[in-house]
């Protein structure tokens, strides 16, 4: 009589306590080494000469126009990008035509691109090199090597982020209250703001975020398109590059701690929205190779 | 009945492509183009030198062993934060994305400065002998850090919702914790695991910023492609360049086609739950 009640069920899997615990302290361990680790190293070696030194380093006026770039470039991409992302997810999800399936695959290509190939084929369309170069010369148009260039790579780098938020979304809610609204007279554009918007309101803001963290934050691409101009095509990340190559760690980490911050941020906004039901649960990590997607609705 | 159409294809459609083609497809197609226009001997030429083989491998083998380590700690990991209550566990699950947040470069300076011999942990490492800083290793820990999320978070989302009635059926058949895991619930999971690999995978391949501080980038030995590529650029050796990135290129596109499919693979596994 003393075996264990029918009704009670054995522990899950994994929940022996020693097991558990040392699961657990290495989990934590690694997280604490990869993640924890190198978060921390930027702050403190910002502030290691001392908080006057790290405002000195900030101040400086080619961090300054660094900074001033960076958030130019931002204000340009993030809204352009943001429009595509939008059209793509209307166009999309809101109606039928064939093609739809490459479309998808067309627009995730920059997530699986080298962000060095990106730059090096923007090279070859409009530097000296490329297929405009001699046309844009002739014009006098320069756009490798300053902000157009910066801004275009930057701009391809992150072409998916919106749309690759609204897509699943705006797909799962269907198409029945657009309908109901254009067949009471709404117009597309009044469709779209009152009705569609309000419901896709947190995973457009969650996209946007992302975007804008990644443009601000872009190395690779930019790096090749900029040529590395001091105090005139440097971003952000570029400039923290040329810093730690002058021997200017506590330079280059005050800089890189502005970036930290704002990936700190991001990250706090991104589990706001998430608790508001915008971001990854329940969303495949590609739209291709979502069946879901590429099915032609009846 | 005829379903209505909805407003606004033309216009959407219209932005919709008309940016695909000129920020998407046309810089690629113009990197197509200049590599092509080697012709075959030249391009093979340069593809097969020494220093690009050595890059390649490099670059696969340092993004295997880093894809392998996402793989064990992933699954750690989002083991962890699904099945175990620990204080900070909120904390840990939004930290998992950091290394998508944090900029590449900043990773890159701040694993430098951590692993380098005077660093937190290059310090104690190298007193057991180990370079970590300048070396394989080195590489290795950058890909390792900015492909962390993807087996985390393909992983995650199946385990919770994995019907535990299943363990359960097992286990009252008496099946030791081990072998429930191996033989009913890593099978559930592998479609997810497998998708977050090959995605951790693809990322690592074509990783730059992180890896450059730390990398040392020695030719032949700690020299990655697609830094390759980038020296040959500031080289004026464009033709050089061209071929390196369309080889990264192709492989971005065999990449894109596998984790598509791994993906669809992972998707039909989940429904079918």
């Amino acid at each position: 009589m003393t075996g264990p009640s029918p009704h009670r069920r054995p522990p899950r899997i994994g929940e022996a306590p020693a097991f558990r615990r040392t699961l657990l302290a290495i989990v934590l361990f690694f997280v604490a080494v990869i993640i924890v680790a190198p978060l921390s190293v930027i702050g403190v070696h910002a502030v290691s000469k001392g908080l006057p030194y790290f405002a000195a380093a900030i101040a400086e006026p080619d961090t300054r126009h660094a900074i001033m770039l960076t958030v130019l470039t931002a204000l340009i991409a993030v809204p352009i990008n943001t429009a595509f992302g939008i059209a793509a997810a209307w166009a999309i999800t809101k109606h039928d035509f064939p093609g739809r399936r490459l479309l998808l695959i067309v627009i995730e290509i920059p997530f699986s691109v080298s962000p060095i190939v990106a730059g090096v084929s923007y090279l070859f369309v409009y530097g000296l090199q490329g297929l405009f170069g001699p046309a844009l010369e002739a014009a006098d148009l320069k756009i490798m090597f300053a902000l157009p260039g910066i801004v275009l790579a930057s701009m391809f780098v992150t072409a998916p982020f919106v749309a690759r938020e609204l897509i699943p979304l705006m797909q799962a809610q269907g198409r029945d209250l657009e309908e109901a609204a254009t067949s009471l007279g709404a117009s597309g554009w009044r469709t779209f703001l009152t009705v569609t918007l309000p419901n896709i309101k947190w995973a457009l803001l969650y996209g946007v975020v992302l975007c804008n963290s990644r443009v601000m934050g872009e190395f690779g691409a930019v790096s090749v398109v900029s040529g590395n101009i001091r105090g005139q095509t440097n971003t952000l990340p570029l400039h923290i590059e040329l810093l730690y190559h002058d021997y200017d760690a506590v330079g280059a980490f005050a800089a890189a701690s502005i970036l930290a911050t704002l990936a700190i941020v991001t990250l706090c906004v991104k589990v706001v929205l998430e608790r508001q039901g915008a971001g990854r649960r329940n969303r495949p990590a590609t739209l291709a190779g979502n069946e879901s997607l590429s099915e032609v609705k009846p | 009945m005829k379903r209505r159409v909805l407003p606004g294809l033309p216009l959407s459609l219209g932005i919709t492509l008309v940016y695909a083609a000129i920020i998407i497809v046309l810089p690629l197609v113009a990197l197509v183009f200049k590599a092509a226009s080697l012709g075959f001997a030249d391009y093979w030429r340069i593809v097969s030198s020494d220093r690009a083989v050595a890059s390649y491998l490099v670059t696969v083998s340092c993004a295997l062993a880093a894809t392998l380590f996402n793989l064990v700690f992933g699954m750690a990991l989002a083991w962890v934060l699904v099945r175990y209550r620990f204080p900070g566990r909120r904390v840990v699950d939004a930290l998992v994305d950091l290394p998508f947040a944090l900029p590449t470069a900043v990773a890159g300076i701040s694993l430098t400065t951590l692993f380098a011999v005077n660093g937190w942990f290059g310090g104690p490492l190298s007193a057991l002998g180990v370079k970590v800083a300048y070396t394989p290793l080195g590489i290795m820990v950058a890909m390792a850090f900015t492909s962390l999320p993807f087996v985390v978070r393909t992983v995650q989302p199946v385990l919770e919702e994995l019907d535990p009635t299943l363990e359960e059926a097992a286990q009252t058949l008496g099946g030791s914790d081990l072998s429930v895991f191996a033989r009913v619930v890593l099978p559930l999971l592998t479609p997810a695991l497998l998708a977050g690999v090959s995605l951790s995978f693809a990322r690592s391949l074509g990783e730059f910023g992180a890896i450059i501080f730390i990398a040392g980038n020695q030719p032949f030995e700690t020299e990655i492609t697609a830094l390759l590529a980038f020296i040959r650029l500031e080289e004026y050796d464009y033709p050089a360049s061209a071929a390196i990135a369309s080889v990264m290129l192709i492989t971005a596109f065999v990449m894109l086609a596998v984790t598509n499919l791994m993906q669809a693979r992972a998707l039909r596994y989940t429904v079918r739950n």
